[in-house]
C-alpha cells in the first residue's frame, strides 16, 4: 500500500456524467428497454392473453348495466352504458399495473442488487416493462374489442334515435389518450410507492390488495360514477344539520385519485359535452391527475431513500 | 478522459479506501416450533449481528487484492459497503474519491460488482438482449457496445452463447456472459465475490485468465473473494484476511507465508526394502502431517530445516525427499485458527 486510509478525501477526481434527460440518451434508453422487454413479453404471450381476458370485467359489467339502463332510471341510457363500459375496457387495458409484484420479487430474491449498482434508477426498468407489455397486449385488446362490437353493434352504429354513429371528436380522443396515459402513470407511481414497502415487509403485495378495493369501486370500473350522486339519498339530517349526501360523496370521490385512472378518460371517449363529468371540469380533472402524480412521485422518492438504507439488512 | 463513462484521473490516490468500516444489522431471532412461531407472531425478537468491525484497507489502481475469510467472516458485507449497496454503521469508505452509498451515476459508471451467486441477465432471453440494455444504461453507442461485446466475448471464448436463452447456458457459460455484462462499461474498480463459485476447472481457468488480461489491459483495481486458493495464487500478489469482521492480515502472499507458515513441508519416501520408520521417530524432526506406509510429510521450521534434513538423511533409509512450501489452504487455515484465538 502506498497510501494509508487516512488520506481519504484527498485528490477528489473530476468526473463528468451525462445527465439522464439528454433527449438522445432518453430515447436510446427508452428504445433499448422497450424492445428488450417486448422480446421478454412475447416469450410470455400465453400469459398475456390470459391477462387480457382476466381484465375483461368491464365487458361483463357492460352486459349487466346495459340491461339495467333499459329501465331509464340511470344517468346513462343503454347505448351510453355500452359505450361507457367499452371505453372503460380500452382504458383499463392501458392502465394495468403489476409493479408491486415485480418489485417485491426483485427485493425478496435479491435481484434488485444489480440494478442498484448501475447508473440508472431502477424505476426505468420497472416502468418500461409495463410499456412493453402494453404493446404486446395491443392485438389481444383489438380482438376482444372487435368481439364486443359484434355482440353489441349498437355501441358503434347507435340506436337510430338518441344516438348516431359513435364518432368522438379528435380533440376529445386526444384528451382521452392523454388522460389515459396520465391515469396509467398515476396508477403506476401509486403502486410503485406502495411497493417500497417491500423493503420492510416480505409480502407487500398483500397489503396492496387493500388498495384494490377503493380502486375497484371509485375508479368507475363497476359503475359509472355519475350514479354516486344519482343513487344515493340527496340529503340527510344529522344533529340538526342537513347534509347533501349524494353530492358530498361525489365531491369526496373526485378528490381521490381513483376516478382519474378509468372513469375520467372513459367519459371523455364515450360521451359528448361535459354533462357526464358531473361538475368536474376537464382542466380540474387534469390538474388533479398531475397533483396526485406529483404526490406519489414525492412519496416514492422519500420511501426509496429510507428503503435502500434498510435493504442493507435484507441480504442485498 | 473517457468520453462516455465519465472519467477519472486519480493521481496518487488509492482506488478504494476504507477506514474503520463497521456494519451492524438486526436480524429476526425466531425459535423453532409452534410456540416459537406464536411468540414470533405477537412479539418479534431481534438480535444484532456485528458483521464487520472496523475494517481499514486500501486498494491501488491496477492492483488485484485477494480478500479471504471463512463463511460469515464479513467479506461480502464489506464488498457491499464498498460498492454502495449498504451504508456503513460507522467508519467511512471512498471509491474513486466518492462515497459509494451516495450512488452517484458518475461513480456507478466506473465500478462493478460481480456476485457468483447472483445474476443480472434476463433468464428467458438471450444474453444479447440484456447486453443491449446494459449498453444503453452505460450510454454506449451501438457501435461501441458491439465492439466491446466482441472483444470481451473473444477473451472469454464465447461464440453463439450470447444468442442462446440464458436458461439454456451451463453455469460456466452463464458466468462468462455475466462477466461480459458486468464489464461492458470498462469499470475501473471491480468487486468480485466468488466469481468462480461452482465452475469446473476449465471454466475457472478461463475466468482467471480473463480477469488477469482485463486487469493488464484496463489497469483496473480488483478486490476478489474466493474459496478457491488457485484463484488467489494465480491473480493476487496481495491478500487481506478477514475473520469475524476483523482484518487479521494485510500484505503480500509471501509475507502471509512467512507469518503463518514459518515452516516447509518435507515429503519423504522411504526405501521399500526396509521397514517404514514409526511415526514417533519422525516426530523428532518436526510436526508429522501424514505418515502412511513408506510415505510421510513432515512440517519443519525454516530455521532448523538444513540440520533436520541432514539428520533425516543420516538416520533414515530415504529413497526420495522433496521440500516445498505448504499448500496455501493450510496456511490460510492456520491464519484463521490464530485469528480465532485472538478474537
Amino acid at each position: 500500500m502506498s497510501q494509508s486510509p487516512s488520506n481519504i478525501g484527498h485528490h477528489a477526481p473530476s468526473i463528468t456524467a451525462h445527465p439522464l434527460f439528454v433527449p438522445r440518451r432518453f430515447f436510446r434508453l427508452a428504445s433499448a428497454l422497450t424492445t428488450s422487454f417486448y422480446a421478454l413479453m412475447v416469450e410470455y404471450r400465453v400469459e398475456i392473453i390470459l391477462w387480457g381476458i382476466a381484465t375483461s370485467l368491464p365487458l361483463i359489467m357492460m352486459g349487466v348495466w346495459s340491461e339495467a339502463a333499459g329501465t331509464g332510471e340511470f344517468t346513462l341510457d343503454r347505448v351510453g352504458m355500452i359505450r361507457y363500459f367499452l371505453a372503460v375496457f380500452i382504458v383499463r387495458q392501458f392502465t394495468v399495473v403489476w409493479v408491486i409484484h415485480d418489485f417485491e420479487w426483485h427485493v425478496v430474491s435479491g435481484r434488485l442488487t444489480p440494478f442498484l449498482i448501475a447508473p440508472l434508477d431502477p424505476w426505468w426498468r420497472f416502468f418500461f416493462i409495463h410499456v412493453a407489455e402494453q404493446l404486446c397486449r395491443l392485438p389481444i385488446v383489438i380482438l376482444l374489442l372487435a368481439g364486443s362490437l359484434l355482440l353489441f353493434p349498437e355501441a358503434l352504429w347507435g340506436d337510430g334515435e338518441t344516438h348516431g354513429l359513435w364518432t368522438p371528436s379528435w380533440d376529445r380522443v386526444a384528451l382521452a389518450a392523454v388522460a389515459t396515459y396520465l391515469g396509467f402513470i398515476l396508477r403506476w407511481w401509486m403502486q410503485y410507492a406502495m411497493a417500497m414497502g417491500a423493503f420492510w415487509l416480505e409480502r407487500v403485495s398483500s397489503a396492496h390488495d387493500l388498495l384494490f378495493l377503493p380502486y375497484l369501486f371509485l375508479s368507475g370500473m363497476v359503475f359509472p360514477l355519475g350514479e354516486l350522486s344519482n343513487r344515493l339519498p340527496e340529503s340527510a339530517t344529522l344533529l340538526g344539520m342537513t347534509i347533501p349526501i349524494g353530492s358530498l360523496v361525489y365531491e369526496l370521490t373526485m378528490l381521490t385519485p381513483f376516478p382519474y385512472m378509468l372513469w375520467f378518460p372513459a367519459i371523455l371517449i364515450s360521451t359528448e359535452g361535459d354533462a357526464a363529468l358531473g361538475g368536474v371540469s376537464i382542466p380540474r380533472a387534469f390538474a388533479t391527475l398531475v397533483i396526485w402524480i406529483g404526490l406519489m412521485i414525492a412519496l416514492q422518492r422519500f420511501l426509496w431513500r429510507l428503503g435502500t438504507k434498510h435493504y442493507s439488512a435484507m441480504g442485498a | 478522459m473517457d468520453r462516455r463513462g465519465g472519467v477519472v484521473s486519480l493521481p496518487d490516490m488509492p482506488a478504494v479506501i476504507a477506514e474503520n468500516l463497521t456494519k451492524h444489522y438486526r436480524v429476526a431471532d425466531k425459535k423453532p416450533g409452534l410456540l416459537g412461531t406464536a411468540a414470533h407472531f405477537f412479539k418479534r425478537r431481534y438480535k444484532t449481528v456485528e458483521a464487520v468491525k472496523g475494517v481499514s484497507l486500501a486498494v491501488e489502481p491496477g492492483e488485484i487484492v485477494g480478500f479471504l475469510g471463512p463463511n460469515g467472516a464479513g467479506k461480502t458485507t464489506t464488498l457491499k459497503m464498498l460498492s454502495g449497496l449498504m451504508e456503513p454503521t460507522a467508519g467511512r469508505c471512498e471509491v474513486l474519491g466518492m462515497r459509494p452509498f451516495d450512488r452517484r451515476p458518475s461513480l456507478l459508471a466506473q465500478i462493478t460488482l460481480v456476485m457468483g451467486q447472483k445474476q443480472q441477465l434476463m433468464w428467458d432471453l438471450p444474453a444479447a438482449d440484456s447486453l443491449r440494455i446494459n449498453a444503453a444504461v452505460y450510454d454506449l453507442t451501438r457501435r461501441d457496445a458491439d465492439a466491446r461485446i466482441d472483444e470481451l466475448a473473444a477473451m472469454l471464448g464465447l461464440t453463439d452463447e450470447l444468442t442462446r436463452p440464458v436458461r439454456k447456458l451451463s453455469l460456466g457459460q452463464r458466468m462468462k456472459v455475466e462477466l461480459v455484462a458486468a464489464l461492458l462499461h470498462r469499470p475501473k474498480v471491480l468487486f468480485l465475490d466468488e466469481p468462480t463459485l461452482g465452475l469446473d476447472i476449465n471454466a475457472q481457468t478461463a475466468v482467471r485468465d480473463f480477469l488477469r488480461t482485463y486487469n493488464a489491459d484496463q489497469g483496473a483495481a480488483m478486490l476478489l473473494t474466493s474459496h478457491y486458493m488457485a484463484d488467489i495464487t494465480a491473480l493476487c500478489k496481495r491478500v487481506i484476511l478477514i475473520h469475524e469482521g476483523r482484518i487479521i492480515h494485510d500484505g503480500s502472499l509471501d509475507a502471509l507465508l512467512d507469518r503463518f507458515a514459518p515452516f516447509r513441508e518435507v515429503a519423504l519416501e522411504f526405501d521399500p526394502a526396509e521397514p517404514a520408520p514409526p511415526r514417533e521417530r519422525l516426530e523428532r524432526f518436526g510436526e508429522v502431517e501424514s505418515a502412511e506406509g513408506h510415505a510421510a510429510k513432515v512440517l519443519i521450521g525454516r530455521d532448523s530445516l538444513a540440520s533436520a534434513v541432514g539428520a533425516i538423511m543420516a538416520e533414515l533409509a530415504v529413497a526420495d525427499l522433496t521440500i516445498h512450501d505448504p499448500p496455501i489452504e493450510t496456511v490460510i487455515n492456520r491464519a484463521f485458527d490464530e485469528g480465532k484465538g485472538q478474537a
